[in-house]
């Protein structure tokens, strides 16, 4: 039988505050000594009181905004109620009925399709403590407990694990767009849980869900995903029942394993948050919120198509990050072809920034500075792997292209007299090019133009050196090279 | 509104109450009681009114974030039971 895949997601998203949500903690926890971020109000002591951080509230607005949800003319807190040791109070502060932003959308591309997803809320909570186990005890750090925390709510209309990879990776490019998160997967800033269920293909109603956690990547992801469709699957296929459960992805082993919480039922009790007045965002603020919003990624690649006739690929690579997009930009600026500036980024820099695991943000060489290169180029005065290599001097030095050139004799050489003598001993050692080429092997000569580049060190203007070979090549055509 | 034993026995474990038999029973009556009386709100006709969270009149109090020196360890630790390495020590729990 055929089976629908059903997927929604639930993203967590940490918010590049200063501070924690309800208190002035710092959030920079991160590789800070445990219980060193914490406060009364954080550690739930009695009398004390949160306060709500503006910042945060505006973050996950403009993140409505940006995911084209509505905007609450009325938002409240709730108190959400369980037993569990990660947060101090014995209830999460989060929003039930009455979120910030609601009834969204962001679109994911699929094998050449456009598929729109629908947002179901943006809300806003708190994050909870890290609890690490020794032995018959548990350690609670409440450092992370209170930085805020985003949760972005999808319907659920993905219909495969690759579509929720593709979602996930979106949505962290516009998280990380409007600068809201870092999205950071491995340090928790960006955690994606799913709900998935399959249903025989045809059949209106949905089969039972499961809820997976713990994927620490986009990769693991669609592994996690693939992985627990194929076991639903085959559960159906021998006649068995899923069971409404929440499974964890194990990376090492590859697989789903059920994680029974202790709470055998959950019943969490929400209730107002009668700590906190609620939110009223006036049109006035929500348009001042709006005109925060950059240019987000997808309208910045229609864009830049069509300003610059750059491909639809080029183009998504160009604004996979908004620094990217910008450092293109700068760069088109300073040299003014489009095209030939998305090739050097897209293809020399993001090679050396690989190489040398750098964002576009550490990059040393500016975007002028790369405009200089390919100006070099453009009028003859490097060739193209003579400017690979030069880019590379100024990846590592920061020194300016023509610099590099200057001190390293790395002029072009397109003198005819000069390449005409290099070309002729090229002739002389290569007897079996030279044959393969008049036993009727125009592409031979390829061979030898590589040659005289390697003679040059790269020097040599590779147009140039084949037009000369082919003529000497012809000359002393039926001769016995000497 | 009657409330069944089972219900009772689900509350006392949300709330992690260790209840007798004793105890179950005669919090059966009095919760039942309590919701009886909730019940008599439920009849009110409210449709008019707008629900309420607070009754306060405050709205949109916020902070700045900026963040403000928290507690020592040793004072954030003062009062656990037990600790160890900077954390409060608990019976295990599950992830």
């Amino acid at each position: 039988m055929d089976y629908e895949i059903v997927i929604g997601l639930e993203c967590h998203v940490q918010l590049l505050t200063q501070s924690k949500m309800f208190c002035g903690c710092a959030t920079d926890y991160d590789g800070a000594p445990p219980n060193t971020r914490v406060c009364p109000v954080c550690l739930g002591l009695p009398g004390a009181l949160p306060v709500i951080n503006r910042k945060a509230v505006e973050y996950t607005v403009i993140t409505g905004l940006a995911l084209h949800c509505q905007i609450a003319e009325f938002a409240k807190f709730d108190r959400k109620n369980y037993h569990y040791p990660d947060l101090a109070k014995g209830y999460q502060i989060s929003q039930y009925d009455l979120p910030l932003t609601r009834q969204g959308w962001l679109d994911v591309e699929v094998e050449g399709q456009t598929k729109r997803v629908g947002i179901t809320r943006v809300h806003l909570e708190e994050d909870t403590a890290k609890n690490t186990h020794l032995g018959e005890t548990s350690l609670v750090d409440y450092n992370r407990a209170g930085v805020p925390l985003m949760e972005i709510v999808t319907e659920p209309d993905l219909r495969s694990p690759e579509e929720a990879r593709v979602f996930a990776s979106n949505l962290r490019r516009i998280l990380r767009w409007i600068g809201v998160s870092t999205g950071d997967m491995e340090a928790g800033a960006l955690r994606v849980d799913a709900n998935i269920s399959v249903r025989p293909q045809g059949q209106a109603k949905f089969g039972t869900k499961t809820e997976i956690k713990n994927m620490n990547s986009f990769r693991a992801v669609k592994l996690a995903l693939e992985y627990e469709a194929q076991r639903q699957i085959d559960v159906l296929e021998h006649g068995g029942r899923i069971v409404q459960e929440t499974r964890g992805w194990v990376e090492g082993e590859g697989r789903t394993v059920s994680q029974r919480s202790k709470e055998f039922a959950h019943d969490y009790r929400y209730f107002p948050e009668p700590d906190l007045p609620p939110l009223v965002l006036s049109s006035t603020e929500v348009e001042r919120l709006r005109a925060q919003l950059p240019e987000l990624p997808e309208a910045r690649a229609e864009r830049l198509m069509a300003r610059y006739g750059l491909s639809q690929y080029d183009a998504g690579v160009l604004t996979g990050s908004r620094a990217v997009a910008d450092y293109y930009e700068a760069a088109v600026a300073a040299h003014g072809n489009g095209k030939a500036v998305a090739n050097w980024v897209s293809g020399e820099m993001f090679r050396l920034l690989r190489g040398a695991t750098l964002e576009i943000e550490a990059v040393p060489v500016s975007p002028q500075a790369l405009a200089e290169l390919l100006r070099l180029v453009d009028d003859g005065t490097i060739g193209i792997s003579v400017a690979k290599t030069v880019l590379e001097e100024m990846f590592a030095t920061g020194q300016r292209a023509g610099e590099i050139v200057r001190a390293k004799g790395l002029t072009q050489i397109s003198d005819q007299d000069q390449l005409r003598q290099v070309a002729a001993d090229i002739i002389a050692a290569n007897p079996k090019a030279v044959a393969d080429y008049r036993g009727g092997k125009p592409t031979a000569v390829k061979f030898l133009v590589g040659q005289v580049m390697r003679a040059t060190r790269g020097q040599a203007n590779p147009t140039v050196a084949s037009e000369i070979l082919e003529q000497l090549l012809n000359e002393s055509n039926g001769r016995q090279p000497s | 509104m009657p409330l069944d034993l089972a219900t009772v026995e689900q509350v006392a474990e949300l709330a992690k109450l260790g209840l007798t038999d004793d105890e179950k029973a005669r919090f059966t009556e009095q919760l039942s009681a309590i919701l009886d009386y909730a019940a008599r709100l439920q009849t009110l006709d409210t449709s008019a009114i707008p629900a309420t969270a607070m009754v306060g009149g405050l709205e949109n109090v916020m902070r700045p974030d900026e963040a403000r020196p928290s507690l020592s360890q040793a004072d954030v630790l003062a009062n656990a039971p037990r600790s160890h390495a900077g954390q409060f020590q608990v019976p295990a729990i599950l992830d």
